[in-house]
């Protein structure tokens, strides 16, 4: 059993690392560890930059979620009522499932960058001074970062989506056109519900991508660090970690995020087993 | 009632252009600002149009040791990212398979123990447990290395359920059959499923080459030694070095960019079908 030894080394020792080291206290030569109990939870939980930090993720990850998402199934429903040619758009949108994070955080930083980037120019017509500022200011950073997490991930939200609808038997289609003849509230009655299980299931995907897989990019659009209020909690965790050296810390954090992702998982699959009922 | 319909098909294509154009129209602009020099990009900004400098930003960028330590080449960077895709995907489809194969077909003690301890890692993204991960490698000796590179990343179970929902639809009849004709647990393994798992092992090949090929995370914390540097992560101190220069080559780094986006775009291209198979079978 290679993968268990593979599991056992790299992952449950570090995991069964990080839930110790958040228990203890280093200081800050390393030379000796003093047991704390939930003081580095209590520290981080009373830091107002990480519950901001906490706060900035989650909204962030649902600016993902749904922009991509949206985007996502605009298209796809757009290919699905193709009578003809629906083919030939597929692949001219899968393609982007290829990009990296890293390579998207690239582009969206090139894109708004206020020496060469265009859409910073359209941001700011005039000049002088500019209301759009990436490098200074948190929401416009945000911004800058929402854009490349969402622009690299509506591929892949694409392809669940068209899979799904193109399952949607057509008899139930056709049978729901004679019912109700407007487009857009048979999309709504009809298709939306039928989809929700995939829905469902990219949305979990979306969060957790935008929680976790959005390093890359927050760490290329600003190689020197973002402005304050602009890191996500991964990022924190790797700043407090590797940079600051402030290991329970920042293994309390990793455990905090293990919970969330638990969290997620349950979601999912109390979801999931639901839909084998119907 | 015909030119409505036509008119309907009209919006269906305009909105799946723009949509097109959403997802190119960025790239495209790189692409075309990297073929010119970097005096012109600094005056006007990003292009849209081509212009004559390919060859020469390209070569440049693929020949000459540039980085922190002025070591690496992009060709080098890109050779390193090719050993983490594929030593990434081979060693996640053999080790998955290979689990897979054992809690399938075999019954043994703390098996359901066993499975519940893969599942968790299903779980658990290495961003979340970078800290102590890194710890762990550096423990064991395994910084700037391809193995401490790969073998952290592959201990996930993705891969492991993709493999057992495909196992568990094939017929018993066939290990029975294979039984009477006198074929061990290793021979029915090698002879009979790994032949039928042959597609299912090339679309989980390559979503995992692209997964792995897109690493940033790990690859920045692993490679200290900008000699295992991969192409995605090149990109970085090579801008970083940029953006310390009076004339910033922003050429290079949008060439660098470009480099780093081809292999994992043919590849998806290229195998759209056995692509898009393996993603919608391999993440539910």
């Amino acid at each position: 059993m290679p993968q268990i030894a593979i599991i056992a080394v790299f992952f449950l020792w570090p995991s069964f690392e990080a839930i110790q080291l958040s228990f203890y206290l280093e200081d800050p030569w390393g030379l000796s560890n003093e047991f704390v109990w939930f003081e580095n939870y209590q520290t981080i939980f009373e830091d107002p930059e990480y519950v901001g930090t906490l706060i900035a993720t989650l909204i962030f990850s649902l600016s993902v979620t749904f922009l991509s998402l949206g985007l996502a199934m605009l298209l796809a429903v757009q290919v699905d009522g193709l009578l003809r040619g629906g083919g030939t758009y597929r692949p001219l949108i899968t393609w982007a499932y290829a990009i990296a994070p890293a390579v998207a955080g690239l582009v969206a930083r090139f894109l708004f960058s206020p020496q060469i980037g265009p859409i910073y120019d359209l941001l700011n017509p005039d000049g002088e001074p500019p209301w759009f500022e990436p490098a200074l200011d948190s929401i416009d950073a945000w911004v800058v970062i929402t854009s490349g997490a969402v622009w690299r991930q509506v591929s892949v939200n694409f392809i669940f989506l068209l899979a799904g609808l193109q399952s949607i038997p057509r008899s139930v289609l056709e049978a729901s056109r004679i019912d109700n003849p407007s487009g857009f509230s048979r999309f709504w009655s009809v298709t939306f519900p039928l989809l929700a299980p995939t829905l469902f299931f990219l949305m979990v995907i979306n969060f957790s991508y935008a929680f976790f897989e959005t390093f890359a990019i927050i760490d290329t659009v600003f190689p020197f660090g973002p402005p304050a209020g602009a890191a996500s909690l991964v990022y924190k965790v790797y700043v407090d970690g590797f940079k600051g050296a402030d290991l329970g810390g920042s293994s309390a954090q990793s455990v905090v995020l293990m919970l969330f992702v638990l969290a997620l998982t349950v979601v999912q699959f109390r979801y999931l087993e639901k839909k084998i009922h119907y | 009632m015909k030119v409505l319909w036509v008119r309907y098909q009209l919006l269906n294509h305009l909105l799946l252009i723009l949509g097109v154009a959403f997802l190119a129209l960025p790239l495209w602009m790189v692409f075309a600002s990297s073929t010119h020099d970097p005096a012109t990009i600094i005056r006007d900004g990003m292009q849209l149009g081509l212009s004559d400098q390919f060859f020469e930003t390209y070569l440049g960028v693929l020949t000459e040791k540039k980085g922190f330590t002025e070591q690496v080449t992009a060709s080098m960077m890109m050779i390193n990212s090719m050993i983490l895709g594929v030593g990434f995907a081979v060693g996640k489809i053999i080790v998955s398979m290979t689990a897979a194969y054992a809690i399938v077909y075999f019954r043994f003690p703390l098996g359901t123990l066993l499975f519940w301890i893969i599942f968790t890692t299903l779980l658990l993204p290495l961003e979340v447990r970078i800290i102590p991960s890194y710890k762990v490698v550096a423990d064991l000796g395994m910084l700037n290395s391809y193995s401490g590179l790969i073998i952290p990343l592959i201990a996930s179970a993705t891969g492991t359920f993709y493999f057992r929902q495909f196992f568990r639809s094939v017929p018993d009849e066939l290990l029975e059959a294979a039984k009477l004709d006198g074929a061990g647990a290793w021979k029915f393994f090698i002879d009979i499923l790994l032949p039928l798992s042959r597609t299912m092992m090339a679309a989980l090949f390559i979503i995992m080459f692209v997964v792995g090929w897109n690493q940033y995370l790990w690859p920045l914390l692993m490679t200290t030694d900008e000699s295992y540097s991969t192409i995605v992560l090149g990109i970085k101190s090579v801008m970083q070095t940029i953006d310390g220069n009076r004339l910033p080559e922003y050429n290079r780094g949008f060439a660098l960019a470009i480099l780093a986006l081809i292999p994992p775009v043919l590849i998806v291209i290229l195998f759209q079908r056995w692509f898009i198979k393996g993603l919608l079978e391999s993440d539910k």
